[in-house]
């Protein structure tokens, strides 16, 4: 019984034994080189430099900044890409005409763009997010065409039956039969926002983990580095996280499938 | 046109696709549908059973010729919604559960809640399902799924019920008692029922006349009668009649001999 417990649950106890391993190893491999701090802090130097900077409000700061643009870049993204997305994919004439642009949109490097969208726009948070929101929203925007065009034609004939008008055909059909793939594209690109901010930020913000970065490197604090990309991960596994929970909650009849 | 007539279908044809190269599918189709009979049609496959069907709900025009479906157009029958449709598969939305399904069409009448889930298991006990009311699609089998799709189809009490080969995916066994089942409804909901198989035995079993479509481009060769006891009774079989009028539908579909 026990034995069965453990056996069902062996990836909770392994995944934080995995943790304490790899820090161990760290702190030894720093201990037994002797490195100075500036080349490789001990985990624990981590830790003190991340609680440090929490507690004087830098970190938080510039995680809210980041978050904020996070936010609003993938929400601009998200925007386009249902709206457009939608459109495409009724239209397939539509689609012909425009998606030679939108593929070009994501063959140009995003980094290219980027001094232009700075040009046009002078507020630094709206920029990063827009230029975030510019590498984001392809995934979703692929992933709207195809769900929706996963419907198949009977249920299109059944709500034509009812004499279902356009709202109701997309609220009941599309939307819900949509979702799933939908949410495929939601998940590659809320980890795209977060690398996209990131970029942006760590080439020419002032703010921002991003910048943070890049402002410890510039002080040789090696451990703040560390600390912020800790950070960031854990922001980027958080957002990715609350996306996992949404589509669960969204898309329950799914658990019982198969 | 006498009155009995319900749906008129008056030289349809149906062409897909451009006059050259396109695809006939039917070429002046002629055909009185009765009120309140049980109706088969039966041909070949690809003979355009399933385009007819389609022309009378409005999910496809006639491209010669007329239909009326209790005097009006398939349009404005559609939007009165005169008809409920029933497809080969069961098309239920996999993310709403048994009754939620059942009560879709009268959602999107805009019929209020508690009137959607009285008649939601009203149907329910029709198709004797009414345990399963908060299940979800995918934990019922195929069978129980058509039984589903025959009760959604009925919700907003439509006066026709069209079915395209309901249960051509389903096993022999499986078919017969859902056969008997939609006989079962087809009484007590007093509906019409224009019924597209391919199963000879089927059509015989259940219909009061069986329409004979060549193959394509489709026509109508002969419309049986089938001039057998209602109730149908379980020893159906035993009677001569039965396996005369089936040979007679089989020698209109030229499989004799
Ligand atoms: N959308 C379509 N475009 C072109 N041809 C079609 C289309 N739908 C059906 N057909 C053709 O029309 C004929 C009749 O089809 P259908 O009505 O589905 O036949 P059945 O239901 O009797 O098998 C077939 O030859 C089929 O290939
Ligand atoms: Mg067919």
């Amino acid at each position: 019984m026990t034995m069965r417990l453990i056996r069902k649950n062996i990836q909770y106890i392994l995944i934080p034994f995995a943790l304490g391993l790899f820090l161990a190893l760290w702190q030894m491999v720093v201990v037994v080189n002797r490195y100075p701090m500036f080349i490789l802090p001990t985990p624990g130097q981590v830790v003190a430099s991340w609680i440090d900077n929490w507690q004087n409000g830098i970190i938080p700061r510039h995680l809210g900044l980041t978050l904020c643009e996070i936010g609003l870049g993938f929400g601009i993204a998200l925007a386009f890409a249902v709206s457009v997305g939608y459109l495409l994919a009724k239209s397939p004439l539509l689609e012909k005409i425009v998606s030679p642009y939108i593929i070009a949109t994501q063959a140009m490097p995003i980094v290219a763009i980027a001094p232009l969208v700075i040009i046009w726009i002078n507020t630094g948070a709206v920029q990063n997010a827009l230029i975030a929101a510019l590498i984001t929203f392809f995934p979703m925007l692929v992933n709207t065409i195809v769900g929706v065009r996963s419907v198949r034609p009977e249920y299109r004939d059944l709500m034509r039956s009812y004499s279902a008008s356009a709202w109701q055909v997309f609220a009941k059909l599309e939307l819900p039969a949509a979702l799933p793939i939908f949410f495929g594209g939601v998940r590659v690109g809320v980890t795209l926002s977060v690398i996209g901010v990131v970029v942006v930020e760590l080439l020419w913000a002032d703010r921002g983990l991003g910048f943070l970065l890049n402002f410890a490197r510039g002080q040789l604090d090696t451990p703040l580095m560390f600390a912020t990309v800790a950070t960031l991960s854990l922001m980027a596994i958080g957002l990715y996280l609350s996306v996992v929970i949404l589509e669960r909650i969204l898309i329950r009849w799914r658990r019982n499938v198969q | 046109m006498n009155n009995q007539t319900l749906i008129q279908i008056e030289a349809v044809s149906k062409q897909y696709g451009p006059a050259r190269g396109g695809v006939l599918a039917l070429r002046e189709v002629s055909l009185d549908i009765r009120a309140g009979e049980f109706l088969s049609i039966i041909g070949p496959s690809g003979c355009g059973k399933t385009t007819l069907l389609k022309m009378l709900g409005d999910l496809l025009k006639p491209s010669a010729g007329y239909i009326r479906v209790k005097g009006k157009t398939p349009a404005d029958s559609r939007r009165a919604r005169d008809c409920g449709i029933v497809f080969q598969t069961p098309t239920l939305m996999e993310w709403r559960s048994i009754a939620r399904n059942i009560e879709l069409p009268l959602e999107i009448v805009g019929a209020p809640r508690g009137e959607r889930a009285r008649r939601a298991l009203e149907l329910l006990d029709l198709i004797r399902l009414r345990e399963f009311a908060a299940r979800y699609p995918h934990e019922l089998s195929v069978g129980m799924q058509q039984r589903v799709a025959i009760a959604r189809a009925l919700a907003y009490q439509p006066s026709i019920l069209l079915m395209d080969e309901p249960f051509g995916s389903l096993d022999e066994m499986t078919r017969e008692r859902l056969g008997q089942d939609l006989l079962d409804v087809w009484q007590r909901a007093r509906v019409t029922i224009v019924f597209v198989t391919h199963s000879v035995g089927e059509a015989v079993r259940l219909s009061d006349r069986v329409a004979v479509m060549s193959p394509r481009p489709g026509r109508i060769e002969r419309v049986i009668e089938v001039d057998l006891p209602r109730p149908r009774p379980a020893e159906l079989r035993e009677l001569p009649r039965y396996w005369e009028l089936l040979r007679e539908v089989r020698a209109a579909l030229r499989l004799n001999g």
